[in-house]
């Protein structure tokens, strides 16, 4: 193997996607308006939550709970009465019904501790949980305020002090934008590498390229170094650029670090990129391809919902995709800023993935050039 | 005695009535003008051949007359009609046969011999029986009887081409269309494949057929010709006319002869000077000794020898596909050989040894060089990789620029120049590193006489004045003429080696084609046999097919044709099979495991600085609670710092010195700090509510025991009542949104991807050709999607019951016909994005936006639509996904039935005809 061939090969990889408009739109996009949007977009998990009220009680107190509700958390309640209220929650109208009942106001200021109902309409995780409780406060809220006076609150004699660690205000966007930089990583390391590959094969050039003294093991490499070092570049861009300066959003570790992970995750992406083409042979084909690796390798390694949530099975299969481990590392130093102490299990984990898919690409990649 | 049976056949009067009339026919592929004002009568009833080299325009004029392209400018009349009238079309389209361009362009090559043709067949509406016979008599003429079932991707190019005619003859059309029909394919095959068009004219002597073609002998037998460059018509007439008025003795000098001066600069006759016989002459440059080459169970190459002296220049003559490149790829090492050895220069091959390559310029088949680098950076490129010293690259660089005429070109790339001057850059890289072999495969297949000449000087120069030893494959005649030596090669055999002079002779015949086809016939044994049914008379006397073929504006069958095409052609590609079967269930078990909303074995660990009974058993209760699992005890702060860090501990409890004491005193004072990782924001709200809840819980405990019951009694309690889902698990939840959307994706992705791979492959143009209607030919291949489509989605609901435990409590014949509609306007939205677009790759990634994003965020998968605002309400009341969310979750989680469901019913049922309309309305029956 000479290395001025695999320096060679990467060049012209690089100049070729230099003309290649669609994937430098892809590649821009990707690192920076996308980011953005997955951090500024990311919805609080209550908006405009559909509510509906049965005011069986028609007093103040319960005018009183009704006008509580508004947006942006919810939408102004709509009035309605029993019967409605099933046909509505069949039909998936409202996620939240109320249900005052009558003489709510005169049992509460009796002391005979009326009961309000909640119906929820539990099909609806996202609402159901956290709304759930922010209704349960809101009412309590009202009803104490309308009490206040009445009867003294009553004080807990052991406070809990909540501190949320590593991100106090609980921002979303903090998550979903870095987040957003680890599955761009993934998703152009595969696509560029691969498309790099079937384009020679679709143009010939690569047989042309096979009639010269060089080997598949240059080939492979010239494109794994120059595709991967474009995700690299693009990935500090949007670190520093986007994530640290657009978004402002705090990076607590070492980028340094992390970079290094993110190049051991390339040389595996990468590699599988390769493998990926030699399977597909097409474009169309490595399209559909993709969409049945990509999405089990961004959804299942971790990085859009906790790891230990899912059954262990399945959290067995994916530490065998470097997705996983570079998703936890990125998360330990991004945000908690753990050192090398710290991450050196996953760093080893990615070094042993990425060789074992080079060996094994590399063999796929030989026999696809037959 | 072959020759003149062929000869006579064709009645070869010109008609006074024109089949085809041109007036001042205009027309351009973007900036490049294809035909320039072109005005012209083609005669009926006989055969009209278009001469010319690549890139002329022949193809475009076919393409017009045959009705497959939209007219720019000027005015077509076809078979007395006006073509751009849609009502003529539609009219004479039965009476018109078109075979595009390109080895098997129109066929389908998963699809067998028979398959092939029957398809055909049943776009013009014929019966069972009709079909058979049809079919039957047609492989038997074409001698493709014996293989009725090969995929057409696998026969030979000749029999490509005879099953692309019995595919264009099943109507017996008026008008045959031929382009190219013979390029790329062995000269016996060529013979046969005009035998057999001569049989049937014979047969038929009012049908009146158009070729193109780039072998200027065999225009020679045409009746009445068309030469063309650059858009224009040189000159029209018999063969016999053209020579005349050039005072040419064949129609290649007499094509040349026409070309307007400025075409004609510099062309000089060419002229090969004989090799120079010294006694360096006489070395071995390249030595092939029983090569023999297997793919498995096919020999590709067949014991083939051959000895190479240096400085000569040997041609390597068959068809496509007759092992010619195999044989060159073992020759550069690039491939190993299954038997036999090869030696450049005495030492033998070796695969392994890539330095043997450092010796050999090749150039492959077709344009193989990087069009997205400029032609200096693809020489520069070539020359290091040759490792060619840095500082003598420049030199060399120029040197290569002046010799093959690029200086003008150096900073263009390659796409923007001409096909003659491609393929000099071509040759100048493969010279790059001055080798002393080159390997040429086909170099000159498509480019014009006058560059071609141009080409073949260079290559002269090479040999004679610098001693450069070429091997050189060709399928032209001509070029191999020019050879000192040629290989006759044919199904991976050498038949003959020797000078063309002799091998003419050793057949004592007239021409090397001639020579070429009696060694073939030799080799094959097919002299008697192939065309044998020539002149046969017709075991029943074939009824002509009514004329009306269109009486029916909607005609099952035709839909069925490509119903049973496409299905057939599902089966056998297997990655979209696996994703039309397998994908959504896929995909389902990844969405379903992994965007699970239940937070639970989250991990906790107490910094206990009190250890009393109290905090032990407020430990005790966080440990108790399903959704956390403890962890060793926290020592100190740093260890809890560290742990948190790497994510070990999702919370960490720590309670203070004297806890239990200011408890049980009922100091007001006592506090419990908590702290979660916050990395993940969703998850640490979700620990916080569960925290509180579980402290509360804590102490509304320790009050009971203190206070009494009394103490708990609230001012008002608050019944929360989960309905529907009262476990409130996430998969109840999430798998009846889920299916919508992968019934809404993927079919609609297949169904895009069917007709959008038609567009890419080429064989739209069969749509555009025959007489099936829009609708005809959208319904037609939906139908399989929506069948892939009914059983993904009982593999969905059975997967959803038995796998994830998720309760079907509704109807499900509700939720079945539901489904049905659903998946006919998925797959009608799949068919409508396809008109818009051309490639399949922008399919996938168009269908994905327009399916994946309105699914999940507009249609109540997470938000009810009813909490949307502006433009995602207005699509989540029109998207159909909407729909289908409410009826798949009312049936699954809240026990309904079709009675309760029949508002969601109406506004999905709406969604077919219009989205299947705006398909219908938006698809193309022209190219254009």
């Amino acid at each position: 193997m000479r290395l001025a061939n695999v320096l060679h090969l990467g060049i012209k990889e690089l100049r070729g996607l230099l003309r290649d408009p669609v994937m430098l739109i892809l590649i821009v996009y990707s690192f920076t308006l996308s980011i953005y949007t997955a951090s500024t977009a990311t919805p609080e998990s209550l908006n405009h939550a559909a509510i509906a009220v049965v005011d069986e009680d028609q007093s103040p107190v319960s005018s009183r709970i009704i006008t509580a509700f508004s947006p942006p958390y919810f939408v102004v309640p709509k009035l309605v009465t029993q019967q409605e209220m099933d046909r509505r929650m069949d039909a998936g109208l409202d996620t939240f019904v109320l249900d005052i009942p009558p003489d709510f106001q005169r049992d509460l200021l009796a002391g005979r501790s009326p009961t309000i109902q909640l119906n929820i309409d539990a099909t609806r995780m996202t609402q159901a949980f956290t709304g759930g409780s922010y209704v349960q406060s809101i009412v309590s809220g009202e009803v104490s305020e309308f009490l206040d006076g009445y009867r003294g609150a009553s004080s807990n004699q052991v406070d809990l002090v909540l501190r949320a660690r590593f991100n106090q205000q609980l921002d979303k966007g903090w998550f979903g934008g870095v987040n957003e930089v680890i599955q761009a990583v993934t998703m152009l390391s595969i696509i560029l590498t691969g498309a790099a590959l079937i384009r020679e094969r679709e143009h010939g050039t690569i047989e042309h390229l096979l009639a010269m003294p060089v080997t598949p093991t240059e080939i492979m490499l010239g494109k794994v170094w120059s595709m991967g070092l474009v995700v690299l570049l693009a990935t500090i861009f949007s670190l520093i650029v986007v994530v640290q300066g657009w978004l402002a959003i705090p990076i607590q570790g070492s980028l340094t670090l992390f970079l290094l992970a993110a190049v051991l995750q390339l040389f595996a992406t990468t590699c599988m990129g390769i493998f990926l083409a030699t399977v597909a042979g097409s474009m169309p084909q490595f399209g559909l391809l993709m969409m049945l690796i990509l999405l089990p390798l961004q959804v299942l390694s971790g990085g859009m919902t906790p790891r230990e949530s899912m059954p262990q099975i399945i959290q067995d299969i994916m530490l065998a995709a470097p997705n996983t481990h570079f998703v936890i590392l990125a998360q330990s130093v991004l945000f908690r800023g753990a050192g090398l102490s710290v991450v050196w299990p996953q760093l080893l984990a990615l070094v042993l993935i990425g060789t074992v898919l080079f060996i094994f690409s590399l063999r796929r990649f030989r026999k696809f050039l037959r | 005695m072959r020759s003149t049976a062929h000869q006579n056949a064709p009645s070869a009067q010109v008609e006074a009535a024109p089949v085809v009339r041109l007036q001042q026919v205009g027309f351009h592929h973007g900036k490049t003008q294809a035909l320039l004002d072109v005005s012209l009568d083609l005669p009926a009833g006989c055969m009209v051949g278009l001469i010319g080299p690549d890139g002329v325009g022949k193809s475009t004029l076919l393409s017009l007359i045959s009705g497959v392209q939209v007219m720019q400018a000027g005015r077509i009349e076809v078979l007395g009609g006006d073509i751009a009238s849609r009502p003529h079309r539609d009219r004479i389209c039965p009476r018109i046969a078109y075979m595009p361009q390109g080895l098997g362009k129109n066929l389908y090559s998963t699809l067998s011999v028979t398959e092939n043709v029957d398809f055909f067949a049943r776009l013009f509406g014929q019966n069972r029986e009709e079909r058979q016979a049809r079919i039957a008599d047609l492989l038997q003429r074409t001698g493709l009887a014996p293989f009725p079932d090969r995929p057409a991707g696998k026969l030979s190019g000749g029999m490509k081409q005879k099953l692309g005619l019995c595919c264009a003859l099943v109507h017996d059309p008026d008008l045959l269309i031929l382009d190219e029909p013979t390029t790329g394919v062995d000269p016996l095959s060529r013979r046969q494949f005009w035998e057999l068009i001569d049989d049937i004219r014979r047969d038929r002597p009012g049908m009146s057929v158009v070729v193109a073609t780039a072998y200027m002998e065999e225009a020679e037998r045409f009746d009445w010709l068309v030469a063309m460059d650059g858009g224009r018509i040189l000159a029209t007439g018999t063969p016999a006319e053209l020579l005349a008025r050039t005072g040419t003795d064949n129609l290649d000098a007499a094509f040349i002869a026409l070309l307007p001066e400025a075409r004609r600069k510099g062309h000089a006759q060419l002229v090969i000077p004989p090799r120079d016989a010294r006694g360096s002459g006489e070395d071995v440059a390249i030595e092939a000794e029983n090569l023999t080459m297997r793919f498995g169970g096919f020999t590709a190459v067949d014991n083939v020898s051959f000895r190479i002296r240096k400085g000569e220049i040997f041609g390597f003559l068959g068809s496509n596909g007759c092992g010619k490149t195999t044989t060159m790829k073992m020759l550069t090492g690039l491939l190993a050989a299954s038997e036999g050895t090869a030696s450049l220069f005495g030492s033998p091959v070796d695969p392994k040894d890539i330095d043997v390559r450092r010796r050999i310029g090749y150039m492959s088949q077709a344009f193989s060089l990087y069009s997205e680098l400029t032609v200096r950076q693809n020489l520069d490129l070539h020359a290091r990789l040759f490792r060619m010293a840095p500082d003598a690259i420049p030199a060399r660089i120029d040197q290569m620029l002046a010799r093959f005429g690029l200086v003008e070109v150096v900073d263009s790339l390659p796409d923007a120049l001409p096909l003659g001057i491609r393929q000099r850059l071509s040759l100048a890289v493969a010279m790059i590193h001055a080798p002393d072999i080159l390997i040429l495969d086909e170099p000159t297949s498509g480019v014009d006489p006058v560059a071609r000449d141009s080409f073949w000087q260079i290559l002269a120069d090479l040999s004679r004045k610098d001693g450069v030893t070429i091997f050189v494959s060709t399928h032209f005649m001509n070029e191999a003429e020019l050879c000192d030596r040629i290989s006759l090669m044919h199904a991976g055999k050498v038949l003959v080696s020797d000078t063309p002079a002799a091998i003419v002779k050793a057949r004592s015949a007239q021409t090397l084609e001639e020579a070429f086809i009696a060694y073939l016939e030799e080799a094959t044994g097919t002299a008697a046999t192939a065309p044998a049914v020539t002149g046969a008379p017709d075991p029943q006397p074939r009824a002509e097919p009514p004329p009306a073929g269109r009486a029916a504006p909607f005609d099952l069958r035709r839909m069925f044709a490509y119903t049973q095409r496409e299905t057939l052609e599902l089966r056998r590609d297997p990655i979209r099979a696996t994703l039309a079967i397998l994908g959504s269930v896929i995909l389902m078990f990844v969405i379903g495991y992994g965007i699970n909303l239940d937070v639970n074995n989250l991990t906790f660990a107490v910094l206990d600085r009190d250890d009393t009974t109290l905090s032990r058993d407020y430990a005790l209760q966080i440990a108790g609670s399903r959704y956390f699992i403890e962890m060793a005890p926290i020592r100190d702060y740093e260890d809890l710092d560290r742990r948190m860090r790497s994510g070990e501990l999702s919370l960490a409890i720590e309670i203070p010195p004297g806890f239990g004491r200011d408890v049980e005193r009922g100091r007001g004072a006592a506090q419990v700090a908590a702290w979660i990782d916050a990395a993940m924001p969703t998850r640490a709200e979700t620990v916080q509510g569960y925290v509180e809840g579980i402290h509360a819980a804590w102490l509304q405990q320790k009050a009971r025991l203190l206070y009494g019951d009394a103490a708990t009694q609230g001012s008002f309690q608050l019944a929360l009542r989960y309905r529907y889902n009262p476990g409130v698990e996430s998969l109840v939840a999430m798998v009846p949104a889920v299916i919508p959307l992968l019934l809404m994706m993927i079919p609609a992705m297949l169904a895009a991807l069917s007709v959008v791979r038609e567009k890419e492959l080429g064989s739209i143009i069969n749509f555009y050709a025959t007489p099936v209607t829009r609708l005809e030919f959208l319904l037609g291949k939906q139908i399989p999607y929506v069948v892939l489509a009914m059983a993904n989605f009982a593999m969905l609901v059975a997967f959803a019951v038995f796998i994830f435990q998720v309760p079907l409590t509704g109807s499900f014949p509700t939720l079945g016909l539901a489904a049905l509609i659903y998946v006919i306007a998925a797959t009608g939205m799949g068919l409508l994005i396809s008109s818009f677009i051309r490639s399949q790759i922008a399919a996938i990634f168009a269908t994905t936006l327009i399916t994946l994003i309105p699914a999940v965020q507009y249609s109540g998968m997470i938000d009810p639509v009813s909490s949307l605002q502006g433009a995602g309400a207005v699509i989540g009341q029109i998207y159909p996904t909407s729909y289908f969310v409410t009826i798949s979750r009312g049936t699954f989680s809240k026990g309904l039935a079709f009675g309760d469901l029949i508002g969601s019913f109406v506004p999905l049922l709406c969604a077919v005809p219009v989205l299947l309309g705006l398909g219908t309305l938006f698809l193309k029956k022209q190219a254009g």
